[in-house]
């Protein structure tokens, strides 16, 4: 048997499969901890070097789903069905990538009950990645909505100080979102008869129910995206999650509602999501000028990137609803490149707050004499949420301007105003916290990274520059999709256009 | 009239219930003449019995009509009586380690739990007014007693007397309604009302007889607004008892609702619709409410068993095959995770006894991490969050209302489930967030065993038991249309 009939599975059921190990480590004491640490990061590097074998082995010509695993499970309802295309290989990818970050970045920073913040983040790896591997509607409801129970106890257990009250709006607010997407899921099985994505993704919805099948998953993915105005729990969440939980939280669990608006509103909504774009494109230029402004005048760093990741994510939203192949290839970059970025900026924040613990930004102040290596890698990430040419945040954000351009001027005019805010509230956080002179006595002893900071940081440096520079492996393993679902949507609203022209 | 039993053979249908009456008569000598102090035995005996009943159950599968009518086995009556005696079963389980403190040290508390257990498979088997009834109150007695069996206990007294009155009432209702039905029909036997009912096509006398029987009914599921009496019982009884009363005699009210209202009434199906959503809505929404500002534990459990007989009847709601098959899935789960759940409450003990508030649970994480995580599992599972089968469960029954296009009742379900995942959270809040505050005794054994059993199953739902209880739901619905 070939193991890539199956490596769809194995990717996604690896760490489940440490976790479960991780089950008989022994109780919290010193060895045991050190335990648990070295089987999640062995379980994590695994599963990204099957990743990447996966990638390697991706066929970039295809457009249709590879490394398909199809079987029937519960009744007529629920089946076991596996399967990625352009659009989702490289969330998985990039979900394997930044778990062993997550681990090394929490070796020393966690000492309160090891084994069960490990037990979780492999946990939460098996989510986040079943919800890109996955074929299955129903499946990817559990896996979309499992995630939730990984996150609120992270949150909850690791977290800060109104680390409570933080993991219930993360709850309630997601929770409430996606029970809508469940009854809407249900619907499309009446409609369609089946839960097989592929089927759906043939299948031609009326334009009515499409109107609120796509209210439904609406209710969902702006919620995890965020979207303006739903995105009040994102902020909280971050400020008190430990930096791991932070960087899976803005690098990963943020794409899920990306990936489902390109997947199904987009894809199998069309005539609903033409007729929704001017309300989100509404939405997407206040998240890129509103939350831009209110990130300027945060005081806490990682309140400051998490509001920056609204914006950004505004640029996604935007380009997605354009449904063009620029806006969309766009949309999917811009997701990649800001798991990236956002991922290392909460893990710089992180190295500071592991040495100082305080977030506040007026609690530092010239580090680039005590911490040079560290301002290397913090100007290169911040460049990169700038949106500097020669980083990967310029090609996404360049894309989807484009593509957007084509579609409404009046969008893209207003949202190019989010890359000057970005600039403005970036490098003014750049220069309070690296620049200025070194005058706090508890800052002169602060130590420069370390070996295990730099292994997490340095990759991320070189992705981010190397994307900048020559996006081709993304652009190209997404290209053979992305331009089919642009067809597609273009295709179905040009018939719906000429039903109407024709029944006029 | 003559009678259909010509051989011991023909009533191979009613083997199971034979069996258990004998069984239970001859526990009942035994108990008498042996000593009033072997109560464990009998408790173990009385289990092997159970497990004994569902071996015949499984062995002589024998399907038909018996006694004139009265008694029907089918597939549908099959899969719930399986429900009914595993959760007897496994309800004296939890009674052994615990009877002492609880004061259930009595070998009556075993052979009443029989008994109401009979009752229970005659529910489930009734095919006519009058088994329906006598099944009912058989289970229904015994259980009245087995609430007041702690008698020194004042709350325990107050809870027998409480169930004993409104359930007095609820049968009255029952009866009343049962007469009607039969003055309008003609009819006692459940599956010869649905003719009379086409002919008669629907009077507002039968129709008003319908209503008072599912009132009755209503009350012995507990559904709003016929729930009164529940939290108070939940947490006046012991609390093993209330772990009994929590799982079995719900699935078998559960069954009679169904095949009541399937059988019987399939023609009026659009006016017992409209009474089942209102229970329904009204049971997820008032639980989910109410629930929040509990802190007693019991009294929290039985807020979240009206909830859940709730989403039960969402899909009893849509009135279909596909609901019933949904309704049947919801009631195993939930067996299942009450049992788990009562077996975790029974292990958490403090050196001042048994622990009955939410904030006592304060760093049970720590303290014992095996109980409190199989309490957070059960208590997501309650939420309906994947991959746990409390998902499926929910996942099963909407899909039978989006089905039958009950779209608002849907929607209100679907945020009730987010309002009632306010008080399930509370609990996992208390037991990881929060520092411990006291010590915890060791869990016994047997309980261990239950409660991580209950949490393998929801956990691994997906894998396991997920496919073949589908299947098996899908046949007992099947049994039915």
């Amino acid at each position: 048997m070939n193991i890539f009939d199956n490596i769809l599975t194995l990717v996604t059921f690896l760490p489940l499969l440490g976790a479960a190990i991780l089950l008989f480590v022994p109780a919290n004491d010193d060895a045991g901890k050190d335990l648990a640490r070295w089987i999640a990061l062995l379980t994590s590097v695994v599963t990204l070097i099957l990743s990447l074998w996966m990638w390697a082995r991706f066929d970039n010509s295809n457009a249709g789903f590879q490394f398909v695993e199809n079987y029937e499970w519960i009744g007529s309802s629920i089946g076991y069905r596996m399967g990625v295309d352009g659009v989702s290989v490289l969330f998985v990818v990039l979900t394997a990538l930044l778990l062993p970050a997550c681990v090394l970045a929490s070796w020393t920073s966690i000492q309160n009950r090891v084994r069960e913040y490990m037990l979780v983040f492999l946990v939460l790896e098996t989510m986040c990645i079943g919800v890109f591997t996955t074929l299955d509607l129903a499946m990817f409801y559990v896996f979309f909505e499992g995630s939730l129970i990984p996150m609120f106890l992270i949150i909850g257990i690791w977290g800060g100080a109104r680390r409570i009250q933080a993991a219930y709006k993360f709850f309630f607010y997601s929770f409430t979102g996606t029970v809508l997407m469940l009854l809407a899921i249900m619907a499309m099985y009446w409609q369609a008869g089946t839960l097989d994505i592929r089927k759906l993704l043939a299948f031609h919805f009326d334009p009515s129910v499409q109107f609120w099948l796509w209210i439904g998953f609406f209710a969902s993915f702006a919620v995890k995206m965020p979207m303006w105005p739903f995105h009040r729990w994102l902020p909280e969440a971050h400020v008190e999650a430990p930096t791991a939980g932070s960087v899976i939280l803005a690098a990963i669990l943020l794409k899920l509602g990306g990936y489902g608006f390109i997947r199904f509103s987009l894809a199998m909504f069309p005539d609903a999501s033409l007729q929704f774009a001017p309300f989100v494109f509404t939405l997407s230029v206040a998240a890129i000028i509103l939350t831009s402004l209110v990130a300027l005048v945060q005081t806490d760093m990682k309140k400051l990137i998490a509001y920056s990741s609204v914006a950004h994510m505004g640029f996604v939203t935007m380009g997605i609803f354009s449904g063009n192949v620029m806006a969309v290839h766009g949309a999917v970059f811009q997701m990649i490149s800001h798991g990236i970025v956002s991922a290392a900026l909460f893990l710089c924040v992180g190295v500071v707050y592991d040495r100082m613990h305080t977030r506040e930004i007026s609690a530092y102040g010239g580090l680039v004499e005590p911490m040079p290596r560290y301002a290397v890698a913090f100007m290169v990430f911040t460049m990169a949420n700038v949106g500097l040419p020669g980083t990967s945040g310029f090609i996404g954000e360049f894309l989807t301007m484009i593509g957007t351009f084509q579609v409404n001027t009046w969008v893209v005019f207003f949202s190019a105003f989010g890359v000057i805010l970005s600039a403005a509230y970036a490098l003014w956080l750049y220069r309070r916290i690296i620049f200025g002179a070194l005058t706090k006595e508890s800052l002169k002893g602060i130590l420069d990274l370390n070996l295990r900071e730099v292994a997490v940081l340095a990759p991320l440096v070189i992705l981010t520059i190397l994307f900048g520079f020559y996006p081709a492996p993304i652009l190209d393993a997404t290209a053979a999709s992305v331009n089919l679902i642009a067809e597609n949507f273009s295709k179905a609203i040009g018939d719906t256009a000429a039903l109407v022209a024709a029944a006029n | 009239m003559t009678s259909d039993i010509v051989s011991f053979a023909s009533l191979a249908p009613a083997w199971p219930e034979l069996v258990l009456a004998v069984g239970a008569i001859v526990l009942l000598l035994a108990g008498v003449i042996w000593s009033r102090e072997r109560s464990t035995a009998i408790a173990f005996l009385a289990i092997v019995l159970l497990v004994a009943v569902i071996a015949v159950a499984i062995w002589q599968p024998a399907e038909g009509v018996l006694f004139n009518g009265a008694f029907i086995s089918d597939g549908f009556s099959r899969y719930m009586k399986f429900l009914v005696l595993g959760g007897s079963a496994f309800a004296l389980i939890l009674s052994t380690s615990t009877a002492k403190p609880m004061g259930l040290d009595k070998f009556e508390y075993s052979i009443l739990v029989l008994l109401a257990t009979l009752g229970m498979m005659v529910m489930v088997s009734a095919n006519d007014l009058m088994s329906l009834y006598v099944g009912l109150e058989l289970q229904s007695l015994a259980l009245y007693v087995v609430a007041a069996l702690k008698r020194e206990d004042p709350k325990a007294t107050e809870a027998g007397l409480k169930y004993f009155v409104l359930g007095a009432l609820s049968s009255g209702m029952l009866l009343y309604g049962a007469s009607l039905v039969y003055g309008f029909t003609g009819m006692t036997q459940l599956d010869r009302i649905v003719g009379a009912i086409a002919l008669d096509n629907r009077s507002i006398g039968l129709i008003f007889g319908m209503v008072f029987l599912l009132a009755g009914i209503a009350f012995k599921i507990s559904a709003v607004p016929f729930h009164m009496w529940t939290p108070d019982v939940y947490e006046g009884a012991p609390t093993p008892v209330t772990g009994f009363f929590a799982a079995a005699p719900k699935v078998a009210a559960m069954a009679l609702f169904i095949r009541v209202v399937t059988v019987s009434f399939g023609p009026v199906t659009h006016d017992w619709q409209q009474i089942v959503i209102f229970l329904s809505i009204a049971s997820m929404v008032l639980a989910a409410f109410a629930a929040i500002g509990q802190n007693n534990l019991k009294r929290l459990l039985a807020y979240s068993s009206i909830g859940h007989v709730g989403f039960a009847l969402v899909g009893l709601s849509a009135g279909t095959a596909v609901g019933v098959e949904g309704v049947a899935v919801y009631m195993a789960i939930y067996v299942a995770m009450t049992i788990g759940i009562f077996a975790a409450v029974l292990s958490l003990k403090t050196k001042d006894g048994f622990v009955e508030t939410i904030p006592q649970l304060a760093g049970l994480a720590q303290k014992r991490p095996f109980i409190a995580a199989m309490i957070a599992i059960i208590m997501f599972s309650f939420i309906g969050l994947p991959p746990l089968a409390g998902f499926f469960a929910k996942w099963q029954v909407f899909l039978a209302a989006v089905d039958a296009h009950l779209f608002v009742l849907a929607v209100i379900g679907v945020l009730a489930s987010a309002v009632s995942a306010f008080y399930y959270l509370r609990i996992i809040k208390v037991m990881y967030f929060d520092e411990p505050k006291e010590e915890f005794a060791v869990a016994p054994a047997e309980l261990t065993a239950v409660m991580g059993l209950s949490g393998f199953l929801i956990v691994t739902y997906f894998v396991t038991v997920g496919s073949p209880l589908y299947a098996a739901a899908h046949s007992a619905a099947g049994s039915l249309f």
